[in-house]
């Protein structure tokens, strides 16, 4: 296996974390190494964590600095070969085969051919970054296809032969680790757990994200989300919802509304789920009075 | 001597380091093992923290054993003095407050690691050892019919059939060019069933202490006949024990699962372990749309409207939810206390659960007929 050391002129996880940030990303040592060892030894990186910590916006950060295409395969239950890799068009081929008469056609030529995301990246693995997106969503059939990709970057088409990958591409899969992925599939690739940021990174995050926020706004819904986190719901407030939060909060404060009033009427945007809401209403007030202080 | 080629020093360290992990239950594959020392090398490496993190990304340990490598790696590089665990499982706990909580106060529900040395005396801690298992027909019986018999649902891959919503476009293509392009008949697809997801909840308090030991080979069977089954243990205390109900041979699994949970034959406060199971979101998932079966005598020694609202989230959740419960003999069951009379409407079915036999009939049954 070839080790590149360098790739778009990066050469070290600070050096990665320094381009990252341009992108209006903010990776922390963990996120930063683990993806600079995953260019640099030519593997898959593998990103797990709770929905909304960022796993997908990482990835098109990488694209974004790598000056790639980002190419997104977004999995579902069912996914199969193709619609992730090639299928033949059918209705092209049948209406070919009519029109040929009495000459003989190529069936399976390019023309045919509908490349797929999987297909795509592994033709063009210089200019383009393949996102498998919420691998945990696919069944275990199509888990097991994957890693014959993973492995050797190569597919084959039956009638056409073997495609392989000129150089290895760059992959980026996430999963929000609903179910447990087969260990095959994480010996392949490089593994981080990313976890909710710190409150300081949380903070930098959200007025990188959304310029219009003031500093005490964005510490306050720090606060509050963290304290969100540690309660029992259903469905806690990631990143992005924090971004969403402290965003809305200050467009209310702009449109008239008190300060602790404008988070809790926004509330709506961190909370989406009912049961949560009512589970939290009767303590809001105080948690929220309390994060703002 | 042997010929073969020496490990370089400086990298006899980091090797031995990969063999500590193995020896503590990481799995760790050869290939990961090469990826680490050029990762290494990779980063310099400038410092311990380095070889830490170049470990975390490319030896994988899974982020509930997080603590566990931390501790490790402190061990081998830095000399520390801790005594690691014994834990060769990587567990799954959540532990449920004490007692002393206030009344709406929601439990405690950290995904985190306990490995469970101080803080739960209070628990009356115990290790239950099983024998020999009796070879029984209701298991057997189980193993063979469930394959067929189990929940389905349809699933979103496709099938061939005489009959189906959509034409198979590729088998046709492939028949009619046989004909020079004639197409004699359209090939149909349908959706292919799959087996439905089920969720064991075992009650392992004092109460249930006959049953528990035949419950837990009820699951184990469960788990190796079908795959989407998960299985947890409630009593102080909640354990996933799909991962060791996993290993083949029963008496290893059933061990495996017996040091796994320690809170044998204790107190239930049955409420808050399904309120501190469907808080954790990677656990309540396994309930959506599952055949939920609750093994269980409903003794709640907790708050009833706790209870009460646990088990109304859950039969929301859950394709079908039934209760087994040994109090509940004969087909006219109507139950008694005062649990039972709170959760009644929420569960699909209430039905005996006092024998491996009844307990293996009625998972049997679950398909066909629905509960009114």
């Amino acid at each position: 296996m070839a080790v590149r050391g360098t790739i778009g002129g990066i050469d070290s996880p600070e050096a990665l974390e320094k381009a990252l940030r341009g992108a209006y990303y903010l990776a922390d040592d963990g996120i930063a190494t683990a993806a600079y060892l995953a260019l640099a030894l030519g593997k898959p990186l593998l990103l797990e964590g709770a929905p909304g910590v960022g796993k997908t916006e990482a990835a098109k950060a990488i694209a974004a600095i790598l000056g790639r295409r980002l190419i997104r395969l977004q999995c579902y239950e069912g996914i199969d070969a193709s619609a992730a890799l090639y299928e033949w068009n059918y209705p092209r081929q049948m209406l070919a085969i009519r029109q040929a008469g009495d000459e003989t056609i190529d069936i399976y030529g390019e023309t045919f051919l509908i490349e797929r995301p999987m297909l795509a990246a592994l033709r063009a693995p210089d200019s383009t970054v393949l996102l498998i997106d919420e691998i945990d969503r696919s069944d275990q059939e199509f888990e097991a296809f994957l890693l014959e990709f993973l492995s050797d970057f190569q597919i084959s088409i039956p009638e056409r032969g073997t495609i392989r990958a000129a150089e290895r591409p760059v992959v980026v899969l996430t999963s929000n680790r609903t179910r447990d992925l087969h260990e095959a599939l994480r010996r392949r690739c490089v593994y981080h757990w990313i976890d909710y940021p710190t409150a300081e990174r949380e903070a930098r995050i959200i007025m990188i994200r959304a310029s219009s926020v003031a500093e005490a706004t964005a510490r306050a819904v720090v606060a509050a989300v963290g304290k969100l986190r540690r309660e029992p719901l259903s469905k806690a407030p990631g990143v992005a919802e924090a971004v969403d939060w402290a965003e809305a909060a200050t467009l209310l404060n702009k449109g008239g509304a008190r300060w602790p009033d404008a988070f809790k009427r926004s509330i709506g945007v961190a909370l989406k789920d009912e049961e949560d809401l009512a589970f939290i209403a009767g303590r809001l007030d105080a948690l929220i009075a309390e994060a703002a202080a | 001597m042997s010929e073969a080629p020496q490990l370089p020093r400086a990298a006899r360290a980091f090797v031995s380091f990969v063999a500590l992990l193995r020896a503590n239950g990481f799995a760790i594959a050869p290939e990961q093992t090469t990826a680490f020392l050029q990762a290494i090398e990779l980063l310099g490496p400038r410092g311990p923290d380095d070889i830490r993190q170049a470990g975390l990304a490319t030896l994988a340990p899974p982020p509930e054993r997080r603590a566990a490598y931390d501790m490790l790696f402190r061990i081998h590089f830095l000399g520390g003095e801790e005594v690691p665990g014994a834990e060769g499982e990587d567990e799954e706990v959540v532990r449920l407050q004490e007692e002393g909580r206030g009344d709406d106060e929601p439990p405690l529900a950290d995904d985190a690691n306990e490995s469970g040395e101080m803080a739960v005396r209070a628990e009356a801690l115990a290790e239950r050892r099983f024998g020999p298992s009796r070879p029984s027909d209701a298991l057997r019986r189980l193993a063979r019919e469930a394959p067929t018999r189990l929940p389905r649902r349809r699933g979103h891959r496709r099938m061939r059939a005489r009959r189906g919503p959509w034409a198979d476009l590729r088998r046709t293509l492939r028949e009619s060019v046989r004909n020079d392009g004639e197409v004699m008949r359209l090939g149909r697809l349908k959706r292919r069933p799959r087996p439905r997801k089920m969720l064991l909840l075992i009650d392992v308090s004092g109460s249930m202490k006959a049953r528990s030991e035949d419950n837990l080979r009820l699951a184990h069977t469960l788990v190796q006949a079908t795959p989407n089954v998960e299985v947890f243990t409630f009593g102080t205390r909640l354990t996933r024990l799909t991962r060791a109900l996993r290993l083949k041979r029963r008496e290893q699994a059933l061990a495996a699962a017996a040091h796994l949970v320690s809170d044998w034959d204790g107190g239930t406060r049955i409420g808050d372990a399904l309120q501190a199971f469907l808080a954790v979101p990677r656990f309540g998932g396994y309930a959506r749309g599952a055949a939920v079966v609750v093994l269980s005598d409903g003794l709640e020694r907790g708050d009833l409207s706790a209870l009460r609202d646990a088990v109304a989230k859950l039969s929301q959740r859950a394709w079908r939810l039934s209760w087994l419960t040994p109090l509940a003999v004969g087909s006219g069951f109507v139950p008694q206390t005062e649990a039972l009379i709170a959760i009644r409407r929420f569960v699909d079915d209430m039905v005996d659960g006092g024998s491996i036999a009844a307990a293996v009939a009625h998972v049997l049954s679950l398909r066909q007929r629905r509960a009114a």
